[in-house]
């Protein structure tokens, strides 16, 4: 077990560093940097400006400078909300976007395989095909089709909960709309994988050995089936956190939720480098440690990966 | 072709495709159903409900701009956008993937392995980030899209390769002393075409909701330009008052992805390939 944390850790290491240095590549190496703003500037504020930022220093010294700082969490000042760092942007934002997401991926979770579980045991009947159905409609209409679209006929005409906003951070309406926004896409790929993996897990002789020795349908589904059943779907989490954090962006500036993925539109509308790099790589962070934790979790729930 | 047979069994892939067809036909010729411009605006039709008999089928814009001319210009630059995407993720795939497949080895394993670190990486980041240093034009954002989205390619073309790679007809070339760069171009590339178009039709949808996506933000196509994402975008802010203009840019975009699933999933079976 402490063997599988540590070989995934190490694992997630390249990717860790591919992120930042991809960035850093971006950040210092595209035409046209952070000060090319049209203004005419005499060669000695030039040369101030640049030494100020360490951006006469030779490029290996730069990336050793970067990384330094990044170790100490510091991603620099923002380059367009002044007398902000980049730090305290991400620092104000992210409570709210954590809550958004793992409410979303929350609700994702319970529906989406409490639809899969539903349509593989009703396989092939009516209510098995609306849940494919259903989960198509979440495939085809992305997010920023149907975020607009649930403001537009519950905020606006229903009038039921708030078009926007996201109240004082304790108000329960304000969260409903964005959180089901946020987790239809997700609901619909849980509800595909788990019903093919319970469809699957449903076949396997030790379901039969299950029933044959007189286990109700409950006890077989959730102590023999489900364990099976839902292994395919945790290797999903990783891909699906990258969609949440994706979608967030939507989100959030679709209701206007005060989290990262606003600054981080607005910064790059604005340009504003230094933030909109600080937010890739934060997010790379996040993505990756995400996908260290499924990892484990998979080796937990299978124990055949703990053994190779 | 066993496989055209099968597809054609098929009505959903069938009827995909046709989908296809006809948004591909409207994409193209569409400018001449419609007597206005994309960019004319008629002052006295701002944000009007769609009108048969004048001539706005889908209404118009907060400017007063006929939204069923922008919807088929927006449908021209999204599956334009899709399509050239697609067409350099082919290419930086399938060179990648039938090389990985058919060195085989360690250089197959440190190739896929670099595959796999990429593909757990947020994408979508380093194209918005690429947008803000190089600008954001429609080449640039192409471009950036279909260097992200090789990956899928790249897999499925190198499994096709390794089944590939110990068939007869490749052994043969072997032993006529043909060299390896000789194989793989003129004998295992041109068996992968299966497996290549069927990326395609997945990779298209991807690359169509990646531009969607960053033109609603504003960070893709620009006025007076448009696209699907833009018109939705616009929509989006627009919702309130005049409803239709962001169902129809949405409806379309829709109705195109889920053609491409039908369709893809069919051309899948049709051809039995399982990546």
């Amino acid at each position: 077990m402490l063997s599988l944390v540590v070989k995934r850790f190490v694992g997630a290491i390249p990717t860790l560093f591919i992120i930042i240095t991809m960035t850093f590549v971006m950040m210092r190496l595209t035409p046209g940097g952070p000060f090319d703003t049209g203004r005419v500037v005499s060669p000695e504020v030039q040369a101030n400006l640049l030494r100020a930022y360490h951006l006469d220093e030779p490029l290996y010294l730069q990336y050793f400078r970067y990384l330094k700082e990044l170790a100490h969490g510091d991603f620099g000042p923002s380059f367009t909300s002044k007398d902000f760092t980049v730090t305290q942007l991400i620092r104000q934002g992210f409570p709210v976007s954590l809550e958004l997401g793992l409410s979303a991926m929350a609700l994702a979770l319970v529906v989406g395989l409490g639809l899969g579980t539903f349509g593989a045991l009703h396989r092939n009947r009516p209510a098995d095909h609306a849940v494919i159905a259903f989960s198509l409609i979440g495939i085809i209409i992305p997010n920023f089709v149907m975020a607009p679209i649930l403001t537009l006929v519950f905020g606006v005409t229903l009038q039921w909960l708030p078009a926007g906003g996201w109240g004082n951070g304790h108000q329960l309406a304000y969260k409903i709309l964005p959180v089901i926004a946020l987790a239809l896409p997700r609901i619909s790929s849980i509800a595909r994988l788990s019903r093919t993996s319970m469809i699957e897990a449903m076949q396997m002789p030790f379901i039969r050995t299950a029933y044959a020795k007189g286990l109700p349908q409950h006890l077989v589904l959730m102590r023999h089936a489900a364990r099976a059943a839902i292994l395919p779907v945790v290797s999903y989490l990783g891909p699906a956190t990258a969609g949440i954090i994706t979608g967030s962006i939507i989100v959030e500036q679709v209701f206007s939720i005060p989290g990262i993925g606003r600054y981080f539109v607005d910064a790059a509308l604005n340009r504003d480098y230094t933030l909109v790099s600080g937010v890739v790589v934060f997010y790379g962070c996040i993505i990756v440690l995400f996908n260290l934790i499924v990892d484990v979790l998979y080796g937990v729930l299978d124990p055949r990966i703990g053994r190779r | 072709m066993g496989g055209l047979q099968r597809l054609k069994r098929n009505p959903a892939a069938v009827a995909g495709l046709a989908v296809l067809g006809i948004i591909m036909l409207l994409a193209c010729f569409g400018q001449y159903l419609t007597p206005h411009a994309i960019d004319e605006v008629f002052w006295d039709r701002i944000s009007a409900p769609p009108d048969i008999d004048a001539g706005f089928y889908f209404g118009t814009d907060a400017n007063g701009r006929d939204l069923f001319a922008r919807t088929l210009e927006g449908a021209r630059v999204s599956l334009l956008v899709g399509v050239s995407a697609s067409l350099i993720s082919l290419v930086i795939g399938v060179a990648y993937g039938a090389t990985a497949g058919y060195l085989g080895g360690k250089t197959d394993n440190v190739m896929m392995r670099i595959v796999d670190i990429l593909y757990s990486l947020p994408f979508v980041f380093f194209v918005i980030l690429l947008t803000v240093y190089v600008g954001r034009s429609l080449s640039v954002i192409f471009i950036t899209i279909g260097a992200v989205i090789w990956l899928d390619m790249a897999r499925i073309v190198r499994g096709q390769t390794l089944a590939l790679k110990h068939r007869d007809f490749v052994e043969a070339a072997r032993a006529l002393g043909a060299s390896d760069r000789r194989i793989l171009m003129r004998h295992i590339i041109p068996n992968l075409w299966g497996p290549v178009i069927i990326s395609v039709l997945l990779v298209i949808p991807d690359a169509i909701l990646t531009e969607s996506f960053l033109s609603f933000l504003g960070l893709g196509v620009q006025e007076p330009d448009t696209s699907w994402g833009v018109l939705i975008g616009d929509g989006a802010q627009n919702m309130m008052g005049a409803p239709w203009s962001l169902l129809f840019p949405g409806g379309f975009l829709a109705v195109t992805l889920l053609a491409f699933n039908f369709a893809g999933d069919g051309v899948r079976d049709a051809l039995d390939i399982r990546s």
